[in-house]
């Protein structure tokens, strides 16, 4: 298993070709070949939520993939959201609200946001707070993510806060 | 022209037009880290990069009789495998000690441990590769002969004679130790209608920072200069330690400091690993990065509390507390860190329990002991929330055994709010506290005799909720007492350059740091509001020696009231130099004229003269049309340090209310409530969420964070699955409301914020729990509080 593996993949909308060691994990890969560094590694083991992508659709700990799993993959990363402005609203309500202070869960936070939103787009509270509960932040203690996500979610389904 | 408005100089920057001071503005450049284009330490790289990875011991106490490395170094793409010996022909050891902290000693401590190691996690070698993968494979096959050593681990048996001394030169296991007398505690204690004592227990825990510590260190050889690029809160005490022990000249160390994923304290020391990075570029002469894993941070980031502190509060019936006294002791590892020492917290404890209180007998002893763990130092609200727990504490048991009101009884002891300036019993000079004032708004905020009600309804329910009321003092904006006056080269000052440049634009460079607080924001905002600038045109750079003033860092709640005030100096000096020029140029004089949205405006109605884009044109490209004599200097620097009072003390009270579960022993936090007094408020809701992320750190530590070591010193949850930090799902909202004592050391009257929340959260989660447990007749005193200690407190288990 020291053989490097050729992957073809989709990341943010390009077209990826990629020799990888099977042991890669995808973060380390989206971070160390790419120089995605908007996926931020955190704990290693799958539990802070910092390093949160999207494969095909569906977020995932990118610290629990491999590499090689992502063949023929789609791949959508904090850089992808960013620049198709598929979480503009999302971002300006967390700059707002000040939903971020260091800024290292964040990435992984509008991750989860979104994935929220588009799964439940009036999620209360408690929703908010169950559904982020796998991502970590240490500094805001979550108050502020939470009512930046309800503020999205009330502006997206046309609703007066 | 005469004008008949007051000179705007009389005007506080809090006074002027389009001021931001006081207001909620978004924070500038968030969109770099929304976007996940910040940049971290943990994303560096630079050419020629190695990556270290450190062998580390897995025993408590051990001595190492060799190492062999002979396999490592035959792998491709390793570099090196550098030992402690070895490194120690580059950096010298150092020694954890301050002389204001009399008697405080400790031993050597290197980079990489040499002959013994004295912690599970600390390094035994440098593993140097060209990837962190390929490092790690290598340190598998390093091989190093240990043999162990009798383990101290319990610091309630670390002082007695049949245990083992950890370093034999110090003669014990005592890194130091504070007595306090004052007053007349025993006459106190004999007058008093009721005396009651309680053994306090804290947890030892950690940080978490959420981005581990990193650090790329970049000697190039050929300019004989070291680049240190890490995530530290005080750039220029790194760069003073660093060239010390390196054998350079400070100007041969440059430290930059990009995004930091959280500090929190963490982040304000210098660790051996760290030290050991600049050695091992210095050696190998390449950058090297280091960026601990979870496992790492979780073994070598320093811990924190760790006290079992003995409480005693003397009460008469009428509510009137008589004395405090207490004994604390506090284990911190095998050494005392470096360069702010292990020995402060405990000295906090000493300094702060009682403070809020009128009473002026207070005893105190702290000992601070060695012992075979991770290192204990500084970690955010140092030292508050052991004082604040046991003050609390003690204070909630006397009303109960007095049959009193936890509101009233403080009602009736609190320091009055005319009262100031004052002292407290162990000499802390107070300027203006507003305890009274905080805790009349907070029982309205709570609604409390509405919760009250509540509660006693749901009892007959069987569900059991209770209130839990902590008031607090917090030590924000520290002089020189703090570290300078014991011999460490941390600066207790801050400075700040700020300068217009040719179109217009502002750029301020401060020695404050940001790790997410607001630092750059509540900078700019001071900048804009005294300039009279908008705050888009207000660029401030932090985080680099090369270029920033020197000053302290963003530290012990220190950014916003001495970083901020130099700021607002600096600005001030300034917008008088522009002024002079406008003058000049419009035949006016500086008193007529004023700085309003970015231009030159009579300041008599507003009429705008010149736009400052156009006057920087002509200051710098056309000075030739000035009048003679005029030379212009738009530039300005100024540097603030507090010299009257050691600490501006800020005050405060917290409120708690939740339910347990008696049959499974949760806890579920309800609602928090936080009134807090930090002076003047430069930006409310940054204020706000550095209170809320602070009470959710003491909530960790009250509910869920604790390092488990057993009886040999091995930390059995060094994970972020085993060790638990508070989660979005368990959090309460928390209310934050304020009172506002501005200090008057300064033009801008700002306290720190950074802390409250931590110092008092854990006190109040710890009196609503034993308040909802009133009807069981049973007394917690101890944190974190996990099913396991209440259902062993309830008899279930």
């Amino acid at each position: 298993m020291t053989t490097a593996v050729t992957i073809s993949l989709n990341v943010n909308g390009e077209r990826v070709e990629a020799s990888v060691l099977p042991r890669l994990n995808l973060a380390d890969f989206l971070r160390d070949h790419l120089k995605l560094t908007g996926t931020h590694v955190g704990c290693e083991h799958g539990v802070c939520g910092a390093c949160t992508v999207r494969v095909n659709g569906d977020i995932v700990r990118s610290c629990l993939l491999l590499a090689v799993q992502m063949h023929h993959a789609t791949v959508e990363t904090i850089e992808g959201l960013s620049d198709s402005g598929e979480i503009a609203d999302l971002q300006s309500a967390f700059r707002e609200r000040n939903a971020l202070q260091c800024g290292f869960c964040t990435p992984g936070m509008l991750m989860a946001a979104q994935d929220l939103l588009k799964q439940s787009p009036c999620p209360d509270r408690e929703q908010i707070r169950e559904h982020l509960s796998g991502n970590y932040c240490r500094c805001t203690g979550y108050q502020a993510i939470i009512d930046a996500i309800e503020t999205t979610a009330r502006a997206r389904t046309g609703r007066l806060p | 022209m005469t004008s008949t408005q007051a000179n705007p100089e009389t005007l506080s920057a809090l006074d002027r037009p389009n001021s931001y001071i006081g207001k909620t503005v978004p924070r500038p450049n968030l969109d770099r880290l929304m976007q996940g284009r910040g940049l971290y330490v943990s994303d560096m790289e630079l050419p020629r990069m190695a990556h270290v990875v450190f062998l580390r011991s897995p025993h408590a106490h051990a001595k190492i009789n060799g190492i062999d490395a002979s396999a490592a170094k035959q792998m491709p793409g390793v570099i090196a495998v550098v030992s402690g010996k070895e490194l120690s022909t580059v950096i010298t050891p150092w020694v954890g000690v301050l002389s204001h902290l009399k008697g405080l000693k400790s031993a050597p401590q290197s980079a990489i441990a040499v002959d013994r190691v004295c912690w599970q996690g600390e390094a035994v070698a440098a593993v140097v590769a060209i990837s962190r993968a390929l490092a790690e494979d290598a340190a598998e096959l390093v091989s190093v002969d240990y043999e162990e050593l009798d383990a101290v681990t319990d610091m309630r048996t670390a002082l007695d004679p049949a245990t083992a001394v950890i370093h034999v030169s110090l003669g014990d296991n005592l890194a130091f130790e504070r007595n306090h007398d004052a007053g007349a505690v025993d006459q106190a204690f004999a007058e008093s209608d009721e005396v009651v004592e309680a053994e306090f227990v804290f947890g030892r825990h950690t940080g978490v920072t959420l981005e581990p510590r990193a650090v790329v260190a970049d000697w190039n050889a050929a300019e004989a200069r070291l680049t240190i690029y890490q995530g530290t809160q005080a750039p220029h005490m790194v760069q003073n330690i660093a060239a010390v022990h390196l054998g350079l000249k400070e100007s041969q160390v440059r430290v930059v400091c990009k995004d930091v994923g959280g500090s929190f304290g963490i982040k304000v020391h210098i660790y051996a690993d760290e030290m050991a990075t600049y050695a091992l570029s210095k050696l190998l002469r390449r950058p090297v990065k280091f960026v601990a894993d979870r496992v790492e941070s979780f073994n070598t980031d320093i811990h924190a509390r760790d006290h079992r502190c003995k409480g005693k509060i003397g009460v008469k019936r009428d509510g009137t507390i008589t004395a405090f006294e207490i004994d604390d002791l506090t284990g911190i590892g095998p050494y005392s860190m470096y360069p702010r020492t292990s020995a402060i917290e405990a000295n906090q404890v000493v300094n702060l329990v009682g403070g809020p209180y009128v009473t002026r007998n207070y005893r105190a002893r702290a000992r601070v002991v060695f012992q075979n763990k991770n290192v204990m130092c500084q970690y955010r609200a140092v030292g508050h929330p052991i004082a604040c727990s046991v003050t609390e504490g003690l204070v909630d048991l006397a009303a109960m055994k007095i049959g009193m009101d936890p509101i009233e009884i403080r009602r009736r002891n609190l320091i009055a709010d005319d009262a100031y300036p004052c002292a407290s019993p162990s000499g802390l000079r107070f300027e203006q506290l507003s305890h009274h004032a905080a805790l009349a708004k907070l029982v309205k905020m709570m609604d409390y005799d509405a919760l009250r009600a509540e509660q006693t309804a749901l009892r007959a329910k069987n569900i059991h909720r209770g209130i839990g009321i902590a008031s607090f003092i917090e030590v924000t904006n520290p002089s020189a007492a703090f570290y300078g006056v014991g011999g460490a080269k941390i600066s207790s000052q801050d400075g700040v350059a700020v300068r217009l440049d040719a179109q217009g634009s502002v750029i301020c460079q401060t020695s404050i740091t940001e790790q997410g607080q607001g630092s750059e924001s509540l900078t700019a905002q001071i900048v804009g509001s005294v300039l009279g600038v908008s705050m888009d045109r207000v660029r401030v750079i932090l985080g680099d020696t090369d270029n920033t003033p020197y000053g302290g860092g963003t530290w012990a709640s220190r950014g916003a009231g001495i970083g901020g005030e130099a700021a607002l100096q600096a600005t001030k000096v300034l917008r008088n130099n522009i002024l002079d020029v406008a003058a000049a140029v419009l035949q006016s004089t500086p008193g007529e004229l004023d700085i309003v949205n970015n231009g030159v405006v009579d300041a008599v109605d507003g009429t705008p003269r010149i736009d400052l884009s156009e006057l920087a044109r002509i200051v710098y490209f056309r000075p030739d049309t000035l009048p003679p004599g005029i030379q212009p200097e738009f530039m300005a620097t100024r540097h603030f340090v507090p010299r009257e009072y050691p600490f501006a003390f800020t005050n405060g009270v917290q409120g708690s209310w939740l339910e347990i579960d008696t049959d499974t022993g949760f806890v579920k936090l309800l609602k928090h409530w936080v009134v807090e007094d930090c002076g003047t408020i430069i930006n409310p809701q940054l204020v706000d969420e550095q209170i809320r992320g602070g009470v959710v750190q003491g909530l960790g530590a009250a509910l869920f964070e604790k390092c488990v070591y057993d009886e040999r010193g091995q930390l059995t949850n060094a994970n972020m699955a085993d060790y638990l930090v508070p989660m979005s799902g368990e959090m309460p909202d928390i209310d934050v409301g304020h009172v506002v004592s501005p200090t008057l050391e300064s033009e801008l009257g700002a306290k720190g914020a950074g802390e409250a929340g931590t110092a008092g959260a854990a006190a109040a989660v710890t009196n609503a729990v034993n308040d909802a447990l009133r009807p069981f007749g049973t007394i917690i005193t101890e944190i974190p509080l996990t099913p396991q200690v209440i259902l062993t407190a309830l008899g279930r288990i």
